[in-house]
C-alpha cells in the first residue's frame, strides 16, 4: 500500500494531493527560511490565523450573491485579504506603538481567529445546507480535492517560489544586518512586508492541504532542520526546500496508504521526524556531536592536568584522570608515571613555561590568544621561535618539543 | 580649514563649505520619545580628512551617524552628501555598523558578508562571477583576513568580525566612509590593521568619519574632531578643537582631571 502510494499508484485524488503537497512543501520551506533568518517565525502563525475571518466572509458573500460557497479561488482571495489586514495591523502595532512584536502577534492571532470562529458558527446556523466543509480550512481536508484545486496550489506555490528567488538577496541582507541594508538605501520595511506577503501567499495556498493551524509547521520546521546541516544561508534555503518537499510528498503518500489518516498533520509529523533526526545526528550542531565534542574535550583537559600533576610529583585524586592516564599508558594503577608518562609530563610542564613567556610578550599577541591550556606549543610556533623561548627560560635543555 | 566654536559659529563660513562637503548636516534633531538624543546639530565634514566624532556615553554619537544615513528618521534637519540629497548619493557612502548590531550565528561565511558590499554590482539576479570574487578577496586581503574567507562568521574573534565589516565597506568602493565605534573591544592587532586601512583610504582622497571613544588615540589617528553632547560642542582641526577646554565642556565632570592633563600634554 505504502509503496503504491509512494509511486503515485493510489488513484487520481491521492496523486493530486501528493503533487500538491510536494510543491507546497518546497515553497513553504524556501519562503519560511527567510522568516526564520529574520527571527520572525511566529509572525507566520498570526498571518495564518488571520485568514479565517476572510474565508468565512468570502463564503457568506459568495452565497449571498447566489454563487457557489465552495469556490476555492473566492475563498482563498477572501483569506488573503483578511490575512493582509492582520499583517498590516501587526506591522502598525509593532512600529507605531510601544507594543513588542510578540504581544502584537498574540493580539492579532487571537482576535482574528476568535472572529473567524464566530463567523463559522454563524454560517452553521445560516441554514445554507452543508457548511461546504469550511472547518476543513482549520486542519486541511484533501478528501475531495479537485484537479482545479491542485492547479491553484501548484501555480500559487510556483509563483511564490519564483518571487522568493528574485528578492532573496535583499531579504538575506535585511535579515543579517538591517541597519547596513538601510544605509545602502534598501527599503527595509517594504522588503519585510514583501517577505510577509510571500509567507501569506504560501499560507493561503496551503489552506486546503494542511490548514491554517498547522501551516506554520511547514514554514518553520524545514529551515530549522536545514540549519543543522549547513552554515551558509543559500544552502539553508536549498535544504529547507528539499526537506519541505520531501515531507509533503512522504506525508501525503503515508496518509493515502491507510484510510482516515489526515494529510496535513501527517505531513507535519514527517517534517518533525526530519527535524528530530537532524537535531540528534547533524555534525557539529547536532546534540550527539555536541556531547561527543564535550567528552573529548573533557578527556584532553583531564590528561593535561594529570600530566602536569605527574611532572610536579603531586598526587592525583580524581579517579577519571587516573583512569584516562592508565588507559593511555602514561601512569600505573598506583598513580606512578610510566616512562612514556614521565616524558609527556616533562614536555607538558615545559610547554606551560613556554606559554607563560609567549603570553607575557606583546610581540606574540596573536599567538597568545590561542592559549587554552591544552595546545602543544609546536602547533602554533616554529622550531626557531621555541628555541628562542627556551633560551629565555634556561633550565634543562634537550626536552623534546 | 576653519575652526567654528558653537558659541561664535560663523554662519557664512558654514554655508560656504556645504556645497563641496562630503557630508553636511544642518539643524538635525533626533528624538527617541520625548528626549532628544541629538539636538539641532550642524556638521560639515571636511573632504579627504579623517574626522572623529567624540563625546560621552549617550551623547548621540551613533544616533548622529544613523540619522545622517537615514537609518533613523530625524524630527528635523537636512542632510546633504557632496551637495546633493542623501537618496541620490547612496552609492558614494559606505557604512560600518557597530559589531554588536548583528547576530554572528547567522548562517553565512566571511566571503558572503563581503560580497554584500557588491550588491549594487550584482543586482537582484546577477551571478557572483570571478571578478566579484577577486574584488571581495582583495578587500579581505587589505584587512588581513584573506585566509578566513570560507569561515562561518561565528568562528571569528571580535576583532576579526570588525575587520570583516570593514572589508564589506571597502567592497563598495565609496567616497565617504562612516564607521561606528570600529575600535571598541578589538585587539591591538585589529586596531592597527583598521587604522592602516583608514589612512590608506585618506591617502586615496576618500573621506573618513569615525565614532570614536578612546581620547588617548585621537591626536594620533585623526585630522578633525567633532565634539558632541546632544548639541554640538565644537568641530575643527584636532590642534584647535581637541583641547582641555573643549573636552571639559563636552564631558563636564565626567572626565577625570588626570585624563585632561594627559591629553593637554600630548597636545603640547
Amino acid at each position: 500500500m505504502l509503496w503504491d502510494a509512494l509511486t503515485l499508484q493510489l488513484g487520481y485524488n491521492a496523486t493530486l494531493v501528493a503533487v500538491g503537497a510536494t510543491l507546497l512543501g518546497v515553497s513553504a520551506g524556501v519562503t519560511g527560511t527567510f522568516l526564520f533568518l529574520r527571527k520572525r517565525a511566529l509572525v507566520s502563525d498570526a498571518i495564518s490565523h488571520a485568514t479565517l475571518p476572510g474565508v468565512c466572509l468570502a463564503f457568506m458573500v459568495l452565497v449571498a450573491f447566489g454563487g457557489d460557497g465552495r469556490n476555492l479561488i473566492g475563498l482563498l482571495a477572501g483569506s488573503a485579504i483578511s490575512a493582509w489586514i492582520g499583517l498590516l495591523c501587526m506591522n502598525w502595532l509593532t512600529r507605531r506603538t510601544r507594543l513588542a512584536e510578540d504581544a502584537a502577534i498574540g493580539a492579532i492571532l487571537s482576535v482574528f481567529f476568535g472572529f473567524g470562529i464566530v463567523l463559522l458558527t454563524v454560517i452553521q446556523t445560516m441554514g445554507v445546507g452543508r457548511q461546504a466543509g469550511l472547518e476543513g480550512f482549520l486542519l486541511g481536508s484533501t478528501a475531495g480535492m479537485l484537479w482545479a484545486d491542485a492547479l491553484i496550489i501548484a501555480i500559487g506555490g510556483a509563483a511564490t517560489l519564483v518571487l522568493v528567488m528574485i528578492i532573496r538577496r535583499p531579504m538575506t541582507m535585511v535579515a543579517f544586518d538591517p541597519e547596513y541594508a538601510a544605509a545602502r538605501g534598501l527599503p527595509v520595511h517594504r522588503i519585510d512586508l514583501a517577505m510577509m506577503g510571500l509567507v501569506m501567499a504560501v499560507t493561503v495556498v496551503g489552506l486546503k492541504i494542511v490548514g491554517l493551524i498547522l501551516i506554520v509547521a511547514l514554514l518553520i520546521i524545514p529551515p530549522v532542520t536545514a540549519r543543522f546541516w549547513t552554515d551558509r544561508s543559500d544552502r539553508v534555503v536549498l535544504l529547507a526546500g528539499l526537506a519541505g518537499g520531501l515531507a509533503g510528498y512522504l506525508g501525503a503518500a503515508l496518509s493515502a496508504s491507510a484510510p482516515n489518516l489526515p494529510t496535513g498533520p501527517i505531513i507535519v509529523l514527517v517534517s518533525f521526524a526530519f527535524f528530530a533526526l537532524s537535531l540528534l545526528l547533524a555534525p557539529v550542531r547536532g546534540v550527539l556531536a555536541a556531547v561527543l565534542q564535550h567528552l573529548k574535550f573533557q578527556r584532553r583537559v583531564h590528561i593535561r592536568q594529570g600530566l602536569l600533576a605527574l611532572a610536579q610529583d603531586q598526587k592525583i585524586y580524581e579517579p577519571l584522570t587516573l583512569r584516562l592516564l592508565k588507559r593511555a599508558g602514561l601512569a600505573r594503577a598506583d598513580g606512578v608515571a610510566t616512562e612514556a608518562g614521565k616524558a609527556r609530563a616533562a614536555k607538558a610542564l615545559r610547554d606551560e613555561k613556554r606559554w607563560e613567556v609567549v603570553r607575557a610578550d606583546q610581540a606574540h599577541e596573536a599567538t597568545a590568544a590561542l592559549y587554552d591550556g591544552l595546545r602543544d606549543i609546536e602547533t602554533v610556533l616554529t622550531q626557531d621561535q621555541i628555541t628562542e623561548i627556551d633560551r629565555l627560560i634556561g633550565g634543562p635543555q634537550g626536552v623534546p618539543s | 580649514m576653519t575652526l567654528e566654536l558653537a558659541a561664535d559659529q560663523g554662519v557664512s563660513v558654514a554655508e560656504r563649505s556645504v556645497e563641496d562637503s562630503p557630508l553636511a548636516i544642518r539643524g538635525l534633531t533626533v528624538s527617541y520619545g520625548q528626549k532628544p538624543a541629538v539636538f539641532s546639530v550642524d556638521m560639515t565634514v571636511q573632504p579627504g580628512a579623517m574626522t572623529a566624532i567624540i563625546g560621552p556615553n549617550g551623547a548621540g554619537k551613533s544616533t548622529l551617524l544613523k540619522a545622517a544615513l537615514g537609518i533613523v528618521s530625524p524630527l528635523s534637519g537636512q542632510v546633504t552628501v557632496y551637495g546633493k540629497p542623501l537618496a541620490d548619493q547612496r552609492a558614494r557612502i559606505a557604512y560600518v555598523p557597530q559589531r554588536a548590531s548583528v547576530d554572528w550565528d547567522f548562517p553565512t561565511r566571511v566571503i558572503d558578508v563581503v560580497l554584500m558590499g557588491l550588491s549594487r554590482q550584482l543586482g537582484l539576479l546577477g551571478r557572483v562571477r570571478a571578478r566579484h570574487m577577486a574584488s571581495a578577496m582583495d578587500c579581505l586581503r587589505r584587512v588581513g583576513m584573506r585566509d578566513f574567507a570560507d569561515r562561518q562568521i561565528g568562528q571569528l574573534s571580535g576583532g576579526q568580525q570588525q575587520r570583516v565589516f570593514l572589508a564589506r565597506a571597502l567592497a563598495q568602493d565609496a567616497d565617504l566612509y562612516l564607521l561606528d565605534e570600529p575600535f571598541a573591544g578589538v585587539d591591538a592587532a585589529t586596531e592597527k590593521a583598521i587604522i592602516e586601512v583608514l589612512k590608506s583610504l585618506r591617502e586615496g582622497g576618500k573621506t573618513v568619519v569615525v565614532v570614536h571613544h578612546d581620547l588617548a588615540t585621537v591626536t594620533d589617528y585623526f585630522d578633525h574632531v567633532f565634539l558632541i553632547n546632544t548639541r554640538k560642542v565644537v568641530e575643527g582641526p584636532v590642534a584647535q578643537a581637541f583641547t582641555a577646554e573643549t573636552l571639559q565642556s563636552a564631558y563636564g565632570g565626567r572626565l577625570a582631571t588626570a585624563q585632561i592633563d594627559q591629553i593637554s600634554r600630548a597636545l603640547g
